[in-house]
């Protein structure tokens, strides 16, 4: 088996390293859903009593303020040198 | 009496900036570290209550008046200043260290104000040394910005002089205390208060001006102008119901400019606006809670701003440039720079163990225990985006993204140090937030780490960066900017101003043609009837005189004989 050539760059942006972070990370996120089974959970307002409910708030709120933010772009978004012209 | 003695705070560090042109070296750094905690010393010094009276015009003036609140501003603004100054230290451009201690000066004069009067002179004298340090800059659009940027701070100062004579006026009282805005004179105020903290329509100033003042100077910049706000507005007007409103438009404004921004320092600039509409919102909901979450979050955001923001000029005074589109991959060569960008980034965010988290979340727990359900989970929302939009998007498109191919060394020794400190203290106060809440003007029976609290902001925060992977095609940065309300002062008011200038120059150049013209006409006449050849400068022969002598004397003659 030829031996594998070391990266030339930094080990930190090799493919094996990200794929590596991904799955760590992913791991981490069904952990803090997971522990939310185990303590208490405190309910104010009834809607953030569901289970994962930071974790699906704040999914949906970044896609809509994504999403949102590139609709205003599209109408507000001009060449940096707009002003200078 | 040395008892008797007493030296405004803000007045050392004003002095000492005005020392600083005539020394050079070791001095000037000394100088530069030592006046701020002299400064630190004296805030510490002060008895509460009136410690400063004097009359002025008829007016009883309270120049300095310490309480809870002014303390714990005094304290993190001449902190700042140190820390800040230490970073500034290699800034050749002396000009801007003195604009800098004067700034911070008035600003620790602004929150030891016990009288408006004191008040409106220290804001004003912060709006000019503020725009001096931008004007300081040598970044190419310095010079246009400080002048927009004084425009509306000059512009602020008038409405709040204005709201000010009008409070005198109508109740004849000078004190500086809690209002309600239910007159125009404080409507004025609040308004000239606003400005500063970069409220609706006016929030551009901000993401204009900031991000053109030099490597140091947006440092200093981003811990004073809005803070001082801040602190007023907890002073003046707790409770005020439209605060929240106006809080809530803040903390979205920032998030979508910011998510549509390319320039790194504009970015964090919006990120200031954002924060600011997160203390907005706490003084609006007006609780014991809700201020204190107000003020922590005030003195917090100052402390992990500027560590954003020297880790952000350490990339700018290394490799010159400050757009994502430029920038990326650095953390090769700039591990330190990124390690405490990362940590800056993660504290605004407010990630537990940081001094975010155990600040942000008490305005948080203030809207939820006065039952704003809407506010609440407004503020989650904006929360998760502000991860998104700065947490990891500054560290990733500066630091991480693609290989720029830059390799810029690591900033000098004392930028980094200074940056150690502000690490330091993000990480610090996050692990022992009583040291903070033993400041805050109210008693603090909160308690930021219970598991629901913890696990809740690590699943917004940690899904959110999980949502800025997924959609990363879409956050791709470009090379453009975004209108904002600005527009109507840059781009309208300046083809108003076009349009008017061709109409007059056009009218000027009728009336200068046609002036001309008869000013020809009427030398040329001259010249036709007085010049060398003209009928009236001719020699007249003697002849004709005698001629004319006759025919007049027989004129005379036979009108003698009727």
């Amino acid at each position: 088996m030829a031996e594998k050539k070391p990266s030339p760059d930094h080990w930190l942006v090799r493919p094996d390293t990200i794929r590596i972070i991904w799955i760590g990370s992913l791991a981490v996120l069904a952990l803090t859903v997971i522990a939310e089974l185990f303590i208490d959970r405190v309910s104010k307002f009834g809607i953030d009593g569901t289970l994962g409910f930071g974790a699906w708030f704040g999914f949906i709120s970044c896609v809509v303020l994504v999403i949102g933010s590139k609709a205003l772009g599209a109408v507000l978004k001009q060449p940096d040198t707009y002003y200078d012209r | 009496m040395i008892a008797d003695l007493v030296i405004p705070p803000g007045l050392v560090l004003i002095a000492a900036g005005f020392l600083l042109p005539f020394v050079k070296g070791q001095a000037r750094s000394t100088i530069i570290v030592a006046a701020p905690l002299v400064a630190l010393a004296l805030v510490w010094g002060l008895p509460d209550g009136p410690v400063l009276t004097l009359s002025y015009l008829g007016y009883e003036l309270t120049p300095v008046k310490a309480d809870a609140i002014s303390r714990l501003f005094a304290t993190v603004f001449t902190l700042m200043t140190a820390i800040g100054g230490l970073y500034a230290l290699r800034q050749d451009r002396v000009m801007e260290l003195t604009a800098a201690f004067v700034y911070a000066g008035s600003a620790v004069g602004v929150v030891f104000a016990g009288d408006l009067l004191t008040v409106f002179i220290f804001w004003e004298v912060m709006a000019v040394a503020s725009t001096l340090i931008i004007w300081s800059s040598t970044q190419p659009g310095a010079a246009k910005s400080a002048q927009r940027y004084a425009i509306v701070h000059l512009l602020g100062g008038v409405v709040l002089m204005a709201g000010i004579a009008g409070e005198i006026a109508t109740t004849g009282n000078l004190t500086f205390t809690a209002m309600e805005a239910n007159s125009l004179p404080r409507w004025l105020i609040l308004a000239g208060f606003l400005i500063n903290a970069g409220a609706p329509p006016f929030s551009a100033w901000l993401p204009d001006a900031y991000p053109e003042a030099s490597w140091s100077g947006m440092v200093f910049l981003s811990a004073f102008t809005t803070k001082t706000a801040v602190y007023v507005l907890i002073r003046g007007f707790p409770g005020e119901e439209i605060l929240v409103y106006v809080g809530l438009y803040m903390v979205f404004y920032g998030i979508v400019y910011a998510i549509l921004e390319n320039d790194m320092r504009r970015i964090l600039a919006y990120t200031i606006v954002n924060q600011m509409g997160f203390t907005m919102v706490g003084i609006g909901i007006g609780t014991e809670l809700a201020l204190n979450g107000a003020a922590a979050l005030a003195f917090s955001h100052i402390i992990y701003k500027a560590l954003l923001l020297m880790s952000a000029g350490a990339v700018l005074y290394q490799t010159g440039k400050r757009k994502c589109t430029d920038l990326g991959g650095l953390f090769r060569t700039m591990p330190i720079t990124t390690i405490c960008g990362i940590i800056g980034a993660l504290s605004l965010s407010a990630f537990p163990l940081t001094s975010g988290f155990i600040s942000k979340s008490m305005v948080s727990q203030a809207a939820a225990d006065e039952n704003l359900m809407i506010v609440y989970l407004l503020l989650a929302a904006a929360s998760s985006g502000v991860f998104l939009y700065a947490g990891i998007k500054f560290p990733w498109f500066v630091f991480f993204q693609k290989d720029s191919g830059l390799r810029p060394p690591e900033p000098p020794q004392n930028m980094r140090i200074a940056m150690y400190i502000m690490a330091a203290l993000s990480i610090g106060l996050g692990i022992f937030p009583q040291l903070l809440y033993a400041l805050l003007p109210f008693n603090v029976d909160y308690v930021p780490y219970k598991a629901s609290k913890v696990i809740f902001q690590l699943q917004l925060l940690l899904f959110s960066g999980l949502a800025f992977f997924l959609l990363l095609g879409m956050l791709k940065r470009t090379l453009t900017i975004t209108l904002d309300f600005d527009w109507f002062w840059r781009g309208l008011g300046r083809a108003i101003a076009r349009e008017f200038d061709t109409t007059t120059t056009r009218a000027w150049g009728r009336t200068v043609d046609r002036t001309t013209r008869a000013a020809v006409r009427f030398v040329t006449a001259l010249y036709k009837h007085h010049g060398p050849d003209g009928i009236l400068a001719q020699t007249w022969p003697t002849g004709s005189m005698a001629l004319w002598m006759t025919l007049f004397l027989a004129a005379f003659l036979i009108a003698s004989f009727f």
